[in-house]
């Protein structure tokens, strides 16, 4: 009989039900966050909430670092990242695989289970950059720069360094509708925050900065200036900018 | 800020600027300094597409589209009539920043028409650079133009502030440049390439030794063909390339379907298509001599001055030279496993990582995304089953085009004739 074992979501949640195969010698288990336990599955499977230890976490990440290259970790975590249901039997499959190797093996290309999980890692990166290029900050009265996105995966943790480096001398936020967190600059670090109101009900004219509105309009007007009619491709546009993106793109918006 | 003049301005000037191709904003190895704004030490980030499907990156605008010049090919030219505008300096200046602050942008793409002469126009577009730098501690994406005809004090000075600089070649021959462009010559776009070229050399020697040595165009230099405006070949336009890229080591060269914009009798007619295909196929070329090890001469010659409109330049040169294979994917080196048709460089990457661990047959090939139905007929496995039969180029071209989806299929018959050889000149 299958077992379920789950977690609570959270990164040492995943490697504390690491530990715990290990320690207990587990094999025929498949593991689902919290939430999604309950409208996936019948009564008759055996199931276990495996709570949380970070002590537990942090031995299998030491060990995970002795034996990973340094892609393998990324590998992990950003499958993670991506939430995408079974993806975690998919990094045991691959910690399980490299434990047992002599060598780093997350670029053996030939293993499906390691080509399915680079793919999935594929997505995730393309995500995070496509929040690079597609968060559009808005100036709040207060002077903070104000985004809000609801990316596919929770890729904001990978975004920090690129907007912390690059908007060092502005406050601001990037906040996820979907997962309901936020990360906040206040000029000296960055910090998870969460609200207790949805932002994203914001109406755009109330709370920002006056000239907002020029910026954006003038914004708009440049996108249409520079587009070349005779050139017109709406297939390669929509598949640059897919459409489940253009509520947050102001150029896209009516 | 009055928005309303700004928003005409911009619309003029950013309308007049967007022939200009080149959108990257990669390749920089500028860092935030001082808890500035802006960083370009990353990789290029496209912000947004237009809706014909082109990136937009920068902010791209001429400062003025006031010309003394006449280019039959340029939106701008003098004797069009046109209305005409220029940015202050501080306008270009704010409106980069407002831009960059909101994430809309990775920076500014500054070109002009030029006024007066040459080192008066180059002068105007450094004081901007020059400005978002010393002042506004910007460290965002800089791409300005080399005004042809400019001095080489102002040359030197301008690369000091930007990332990249360029200066369109447009008319790749010196007939065609005769023709469409008697006020330039083709030794004013070279020499202020010549000029960067030196200094990029120069600073990067004195980077060596001297560690605070100021960087100096960090992400080198580009220029722009247009394409199908003065009847050259493929060969023409492509042998001008590796030259530029030989000689001036340009980061990249752009090439662009000529756009009709006039009823000059020299030039293709308005109505005419964009040869958006002629364009992709060029583009391909480019990527074989930047990236997979090919020679211009393997790609184009005199006996073959034209690509095929029908399948790519790669595979046009592998159907010319069977006797190179089949190459065995479990033992062939890197140059020659990315020569095959059908793999591009990403599968030959995963195919070297993935055969040290076994030896690779189709399925895993298929997996990894390598385009079998091209590849199929150049490479051996380890499997019992090849495409054993000793096939003619003609078939193996045939069985190809048979099974595969073309993205120009419907533009595929209407363009060839654009391939013909085109009827000489009036003059």
């Amino acid at each position: 009989m299958i077992k379920f074992l789950i977690y609570d979501g959270s990164f040492d949640g995943f490697l504390s039900v690491v530990f715990k195969v290990y320690d207990e010698r587990l094999s025929k288990i498949r593991i689902l966050r919290e939430a999604q336990y309950d409208h996936a599955h019948t009564l008759f499977d055996e199931k276990e909430v495996v709570q949380t230890n970070v002590t537990h976490a942090k031995r299998v990440w030491k060990t995970l670092k002795q034996k990973c290259s340094h892609h393998g970790l990324r590998l992990i975590y950003k499958a993670y990242l991506s939430e995408i249901a079974g993806s975690e039997e998919s990094m045991l499959i691959f910690i399980q695989k490299q434990l047992k190797a002599s060598s780093p093996i997350s670029q053996n290309y030939s293993d499906p289970d390691i080509l399915r999980l680079s793919k999935v890692v594929k997505m995730v990166d393309r995500e995070k950059h496509r929040l690079d290029a597609f968060v559009r900050f808005r100036q709040t009265k207060e002077g903070v720069y104000f985004a809000v996105i609801s990316p596919d995966f929770n890729v904001l943790p990978l975004n920090i360094s690129h907007f912390k480096h690059r908007y060092a001398d502005q406050k601001w936020i990037i906040y996820d509708l979907k997962r309901k967190y936020g990360i906040y600059y206040d000029l000296v670090r960055v910090e998870i925050i969460t609200f207790k109101f949805d932002p994203g009900a914001l109406s755009p004219n109330v709370g920002y900065a006056e000239e907002e509105m020029q910026f954006e309009a003038l914004w708009k007007n440049y996108f249409k200036s520079t587009n070349i009619t005779s050139r017109k491709n709406t297939r390669l546009h929509h598949q640059h900018v897919p459409k489940r993106y253009w509520k947050y793109l102001i150029e896209k918006r009516p | 800020m009055n928005y309303e003049r700004i928003k005409e301005k911009l619309n003029i000037l950013a309308d007049a600027a967007k022939y200009d191709v080149s959108c990257a904003s990669s390749g920089s190895k500028r860092t935030n300094k001082n808890k500035g704004l802006g960083n370009s030490s990353g990789m290029g980030i496209c912000h947004s597409y237009t809706e014909d499907g082109r990136c937009v990156s920068l902010l791209k605008i001429l400062l003025t589209n006031y010309c003394i010049f006449d280019c039959a090919y340029c939106v701008t030219r003098k004797s069009n009539d046109i209305p005409r505008a220029a940015f202050k300096v501080q306008e270009v200046v704010d409106l980069t920043i407002a831009f960059y602050r909101r994430n809309y942008i990775e920076g500014l793409f500054l070109s002009s028409g030029i006024f007066k002469n040459a080192d008066y126009t180059m002068e105007r577009l450094i004081a901007v650079a020059k400005k978002l730098r010393k002042e506004e501690n910007f460290n965002g994406y800089i791409h300005l133009k080399s005004i042809p005809g400019a001095s080489d004090a102002l040359m030197r000075e301008a690369g000091l502030y930007a990332d990249r600089l360029s200066v369109n070649i447009e008319i790749p021959s010196v007939e065609g440049l005769k023709l469409l462009a008697p006020d330039k010559k083709r030794n004013d776009f070279l020499r202020p390439m010549e000029k960067v070229k030196n200094e990029i050399i120069q600073y990067r020697s004195e980077r060596k030794i001297i560690k605070n040595t100021p960087v100096y165009a960090p992400a080198g230099q580009s220029t722009q063909m247009i394409i199908g405006a003065a009847g050259e070949t493929d060969a023409e336009i492509m042998y001008n390339s590796a030259y530029l890229y030989k000689k001036y080591n340009l980061k990249r060269v752009y090439y662009s379907g000529y756009i009709p914009i006039s009823y000059d009798a020299r030039l293709p007619s308005i109505g005419t298509n964009v040869p958006l295909l002629r364009e992709n196929r060029l583009y391909q070329t480019d990527w074989l001599l930047r990236f997979y090890g090919f020679d211009i001469r393997e790609l184009l010659s005199k006996e073959h001055p034209n690509l095929d409109s029908d399948i790519d330049p790669k595979l046009s040169w592998a159907l010319r030279n069977l006797a190179l294979f089949p190459v065995d994917i479990n033992k062939a080196d890197r140059g020659m496993i990315a020569r095959v048709p059908g793999i591009g460089l990403k599968s030959v990457h995963k195919i070297l990582q993935a055969r040290r661990f076994r030896r690779l047959h189709w399925d895993h090939l298929k997996a990894l995304g390598i385009a079998a139905n091209r590849a199929k007929y150049f490479i051996v496995c380890d499997a019992p089953s090849f495409e054993t039969k000793d096939r003619t180029a003609a078939q193996i071209k045939g069985l190809i085009l048979q099974e595969s989806k073309h993205k120009f299929r419907g533009m595929l018959n209407g363009q060839l004739n654009l391939f013909d050889p085109v009827t000489p000149m009036v003059g």
